[in-house]
């Protein structure tokens, strides 16, 4: 079934085509990555998902349903969760308190401040934060509030999560934590769309990633096919003949 | 939020408040008028500045117009209170403050720092020239005369509105609002992205504030007799709340009733024994403040108690 499809999704910026007439679908329980250079929409498409930004022109449908132009409360209830690239926590909240509000305002409207404390700290423990809860979320190292944002956005408990670079600035070992979080994730059935500049993460961890250059999809496919295809490799290495020119 | 649950856990509370309401509650019968006087000004800012806090604290939108809605509220008064009993007038006024604050809220919420701040602030001197454009026209006269009410009239209806109002405060500070109203405060993208309103959620608060600041406008207007639209709308009233929130501590419960209390009593202090030198006075004691205690009166007893009882900081 499809969780998330995209139809002729178009923003600008001004003249520039941020997103320009792309087309996407992710599969339920999949992790969907999303690569491309600096600047080529991935997080603007991000966006678009999340209604932080209105799409020009397009549609984007959540489980057959549009949901272009709600507001972005809407389409979290809705279930469709976000991290952002740089990370938007509540930094003199207490680590539980961040996550507890994604509990008591996401899908399920009514529920009690015990179960919302009951869920965050479960949640708090699936990331590894159980031994910080009481601390301001500001104290957290970088990997801890990126681990932190993932918590938070769970706690919504969201039917798809959109992950923006949540393993960019943080160290082999961080990587691998987030990498093993991520399929920890997939596995309680949470679909993925991960935006991530690691190349070794998004091919070990996704099952197709579509490829963004200057807004406009150039590939889409499972990991292999990407990282044979020549397309994609001209736009990340350039052409042979221009090297050294 | 941690600190409610803190304070709330010590049994000795509800016996301190109820010994408190008492107290304030039979004070006219044997303090001198003076005091029962006095009493109804600080209560009067302790309404403003409680309520003020109520929305601004969290959410850290520097509102400046709370005159604005004690205002209209003085304005009910003046129009109604001879036509209407006095309890109806005081609910119309708190209603008038809340409109005024649906309309004003949806138009301008989505205006952040410096911009809210003068939109708000704005709003009480459009009122003010609109209103006095209004009586020098078409009234002919620019000021009203307000029926008088006994001095204790007012004191106890300002007792019960600050009561409820405390009741109100502590609600939102303990319902899913609070901490939501503190995330919007914190990073209101990400709250909104939480599934969070914030819109409808930051509305519904102002409005809910200027209902009091309403009430507080229709009640005090009775005590004046006289009022025009320089005195309803007076820019002051707009200032002080925020100062005296900030001096209390705006984080704390009680932080915006000790500041509101403090400010009061001191004003009244400097200008009956320093008439000459109070506003100077006033200034120095309002930078040291600033200065010196950034978490406010509230904030800064809480740090000397945790050091002399040798707990650690926590960082609250």
């Amino acid at each position: 079934m499809r969780v998330l499809e995209g139809v002729a999704v178009t923003k600008y910026f001004g003249g520039l085509a941020a997103v320009f007439d792309v087309n996407f679908h992710v599969e339920q329980g999949e992790v969907f990555g999303l690569i491309g250079p600096n600047g080529a929409g991935k997080t603007t498409l991000f966006n678009l998902i999340s209604a932080a930004l209105l799409p020009k022109s397009g549609v984007i449908k959540f489980k057959d349903k549009n949901i272009t132009g709600l507001k972005p409360h809407q389409i979290c209830r809705l279930g469709v969760a976000r991290t952002f690239q740089t990370v938007k926590i509540f930094a003199n909240m207490s680590v539980l308190d961040n996550v507890i509000l994604g509990a008591l305002f996401g899908a399920s409207t009514h529920i009690s401040a015990a179960d919302a404390q009951r869920q965050a700290t479960a949640l708090l423990e699936f990331v590894g934060l159980s031994a910080l809860t009481a601390v301001p979320a500001k104290d957290l190292t970088l990997a801890n509030q990126k681990r932190l944002e993932v918590a938070g956005a769970l706690a919504t408990q969201p039917e798809l999560l959109l992950l923006d670079e949540i393993m960019a600035g943080l160290n082999p070992t961080e990587v691998a934590q987030a990498m093993k979080l991520v399929a920890r994730i997939k596995d309680k059935g949470i679909t993925i769309i991960m935006i991530e500049h690691v190349m070794k993460a998004i091919m070990s961890v996704c099952d197709r990633i579509m490829v963004l250059h200057h807004g406009q999809k150039i590939a889409e496919g499972t990991p292999k096919e990407i990282a044979t295809s020549e397309t994609v490799i001209k736009v990340y290495f350039g052409e042979k003949s221009h090297a050294g020119s | 939020m941690d600190i409610v649950k803190a304070i709330s856990k010590k049994p000795f509370e509800p016996v301190f408040i109820l010994f408190i309401l008492i107290l304030l509650a039979t004070l006219p019968l044997y303090a001198a008028v003076y005091a029962v006087v006095l009493l109804t000004s600080i209560m009067m800012y302790m309404i403003l500045t409680v309520s003020w806090t109520m929305f601004s604290g969290p959410t850290g939108y520097i509102s400046l117009a709370p005159a604005a809605f004690f205002g209209i509220g003085v304005y009910a008064s003046a129009i109604l209170g001879r036509i209407l009993p006095l309890p109806v007038v005081i609910c119309i006024g708190s209603l008038a403050g809340f409109c005024l604050a649906l309309i004003m809220g949806a138009l301008t919420l989505r205006l952040r720092g410096i911009y809210f701040v003068m939109f708000t602030f704005g709003l009480v001197e459009l009122l003010l020239h609109f209103i006095l454009w209004y009586e020098v026209n078409i009234t002919g006269t620019t000021g009203r005369v307000v029926p008088t009410v006994a001095n204790t009239t007012v004191y106890y209806i300002l007792l019960i509105i600050l009561a409820i109002l405390m009741l109100t405060t502590v609600f939102v500070r303990n319902s899913k609002y609070g901490i939501a109203l503190q995330s919007i405060g914190e990073f209101e993208e990400a709250a909104a992205h939480r599934g969070i309103n914030v819109n409808a959620l930051k509305t519904i608060i102002f409005a809910i504030s200027a209902l009091f600041m309403g009430a507080a406008g229709a009640i005090m207007a009775t005590r004046w007799t006289y009022i025009d639209p320089k005195i309803a709308f007076n820019p002051l009233l707009s200032f002080l709340p925020v100062l005296m929130a900030i001096f209390g501590g705006i984080r704390y419960l009680y932080g915006p009733i000790i500041g509101a209390a403090f400010f009061t009593y001191v004003e009244e202090f400097l200008i009956t024994r320093f008439p000459y030198y109070y506003m100077l006075i006033f200034g120095i004691i309002m930078v040291v403040a600033i200065l010196y205690m950034p978490d406010g009166l509230v904030g800064l007893i809480q740090q000397l108690w945790k050091r002399t009882s040798g707990e650690t900081d926590e960082g609250t």
